[in-house]
């Protein structure tokens, strides 16, 4: 029996001609796809555990918070919450904030187990596919994720009766792109650590955290201290919460919406930017 | 116009890691259908070359052609014809044996009923075809060595790059690799491999480099590397603790090619081993054991290195 090939007959070796692609080597987006691949294999495994958690997650923060907390929040009358229900202020910007927990969870130690762990990158590494492939299929599998949680995630928001506009479903895309904003450079950060996973607790910690609580998802922006807002506004979050919620509420502007999708793309660029460079850097040595 | 025939060509090849050279100017050629191996002990520079010709690693310095292409600008196209055993497992281990394949094999861009196909076929090969459906995670040692040759297999490589490919298995599963991967090379299949073993590289090299702090120490069959580099045979003497060292010193005169005082015994390097034996009685000698055996790559390894390769 005959396992493998290496007979002298096999193709002359050499260079393929100039705009034809050699076996195996495909254009980015297939060769990213054949990386994005893996991923679904992997997730074939979980998929029912993490459908359970994004169905209760929202079901827990909107009943809680919005309804349980909401009450409380309703009989004061905020006029700082623009004249909605808490329940209808704080879904938008749960949504934003989930996309965010999503995109840090599918970055940062899926991406450390498969080159540090399981080693992972470095057997896909030794195929056609190129450190940057690799890189772009786990955000194709990310993209893949942030979709199903944030389409997950305004169903039950209008289960809830949370939503006051059709514009909620232009909130999808910019979920997805929240998350992104942060899975790009994580990823590319994530790829870079070498020794142990102790800067992912300081960034769940110290950034995530943080984010989550003071980038206007409970509470609008306007009731901090002047001097720390523009701290905010420099975070990914502030702009997925507020657009999202603009979009929702059905208040959103043209130049407003504008201005979040650019700072969005401006730092899921810089991730892509960065990533493909950590990677090579990492897996390429 | 280049030989066809020759699948790397490596000249003053060097790799530096900040002031490290890992690589150190190396020269060589593998042809189609040979086995060829790099011997050494760790930190020798072998893993470095392997990554190299792997095409995930850029050479510093020196010029590397594989399969008639350049590594750095061709690195897909090359190692879309290369199959790699990487020295540490790298398996999904959440993963079945049949999936660990159907995911490398996409790596290549096969189609799934390629993979499927070659899939029961390799498994069967490595005569993993009974665990297709289990899990990665509890299969011994042995087993996933077998599993990487099958996965570096998937896409019927014209080059079988196998870094330490035995290392950390029981005597047991060693020899099934081994067999494996005689088989391949009965069937012409090109390898490339790191050892540290000697068997190992007597069994499966036709030709060796030996390789010591990022140079080639020696290169050659292992025929060849044991009549340039040794003796035909050696005498191995062992003495009463007392007398070891008065032995020794004696020894320094006995008629022999060279001699090694180790800690426990004293080794004559001979053409005939009992003609010396009878020699080192003659001198008055008694040694409590002696050994008569032929030279072996160990032979030529501690001669060119000083040192033992296991120790590292």
């Amino acid at each position: 029996m005959t396992v493998a090939t290496g007979a002298p007959t096999a193709r002359p070796s050499g260079q393929p001609r100039l705009g034809e692609r050699p076996p195996g080597v495909g254009g980015p987006w297939t060769m990213a796809s054949r990386a994005f691949h893996a991923w679904l294999v992997n997730y074939r495994r979980t998929w029912r555990g993490s459908i359970y958690s994004s169905l209760l997650n929202p079901v827990l923060y909107l009943g809680a918070m919005g309804l349980g907390l909401g009450t409380l929040v309703d009989k004061h009358h905020a006029a700082s919450l623009g004249g909605v229900s808490y329940l209808t202020f704080l879904a938008p910007g749960l949504l934003a904030a989930m996309a965010m927990q999503t995109g840090v969870a599918e970055s940062m130690y899926p991406v450390y187990t498969a080159v540090k762990w399981q080693h992972t990158y470095q057997a896909a590494a030794a195929t056609p596919l190129r450190p940057g492939d690799l890189f772009r299929g786990h955000l194709m599998f990310t993209t893949m994720r942030l979709v199903m949680n944030t389409v997950i995630f305004v169903a039950i928001m209008a289960a809830f009766g949370a939503v006051r506009s059709a514009w909620v479903v232009a909130a999808l895309p910019v979920a997805v792109l929240t998350g992104l904003a942060f899975a790009a450079p994580l990823d590319a950060f994530a790829v870079t650590q070498e020794k142990n996973d102790q800067a992912f607790n300081v960034i769940f910690r110290f950034g995530m955290i943080p984010l989550f609580l003071f980038s206007g998802t409970f509470f609008p922006i306007t009731q901090l201290p002047a001097w720390i807002r523009p701290v905010a506004y420099i975070t990914p979050l502030w702009h997925g919460v507020a657009l999202c919620r603009a979009l929702s509420l059905g208040t959103a502007d043209v130049t407003g919406a504008l201005g979040h999708i650019a700072y969005l793309v401006a730092v899921a660029l810089l991730g892509l930017y960065a990533g493909a460079r950590t990677y090579r850097r990492r897996l390429n040595v | 116009m280049p030989d066809p025939d020759v699948l790397i060509k490596a000249r003053g090849l060097t790799k530096r890691f900040g002031d490290f050279t890992a690589v150190d100017g190396i020269d060589f050629e593998l042809r189609r259908g040979e086995a060829f191996g790099f011997l050494g002990p760790n930190g020798a520079g072998k893993s470095s070359t392997m990554r190299m010709i792997g095409c995930v690693s850029p050479p510093t310095s020196g010029e590397l052609t594989i399969l008639g292409m350049d590594p750095v600008r061709d690195g897909p196209a090359i190692r879309a014809r290369l199959g790699v055993v990487p020295q540490d497992d790298t398996l999904d281990a959440e993963l079945s044996v049949r999936e660990n394949l159907l995911i490398y094999g996409r790596y290549f861009g096969l189609r799934r009923p390629v993979i499927a196909e070659r899939t029961t076929r390799l498994l069967d090969f490595v005569q993993l075809s009974e665990r297709a459906d289990d899990h990665v995670e509890p299969l011994s040692g042995g087993m996933k060595r077998r599993l990487t040759i099958a996965r570096s297999l998937i896409n019927e490589p014209e080059i079988l790059i196998l870094d330490e490919p035995t290392t950390g298995l029981d005597p047991q599963a060693r020899h099934v690799v081994w067999d494996r991967l005689f088989r391949l090379k009965q069937q012409g299949v090109t390898l490339i491999l790191t050892t540290h073993y000697m068997d190992e590289a007597e069994q499966l090299c036709d030709r060796l480099a030996v390789m010591d702090a990022g140079r080639f120490a020696a290169e050659g069959s292992p025929r060849e590397l044991i009549e340039t580099y040794s003796s035909r045979e050696v005498l191995e003497l062992r003495f009463e603790i007392a007398e070891h060292e008065l032995a020794a010193a004696k020894l320094a005169h006995a008629p022999a090619e060279r001699i090694e005082v180790l800690a426990d015994r004293v080794l004559l390097y001979v053409e005939d081993g009992d003609a010396a034996l009878d020699d080192v009685r003659g001198l008055g000698l008694e040694p409590l054991t002696s050994l008569v055996r032929r030279s072996t790559l160990e032979d030529v390894f501690l001669r060119l290195t000083g040192r033992r390769l296991e120790d590292g």
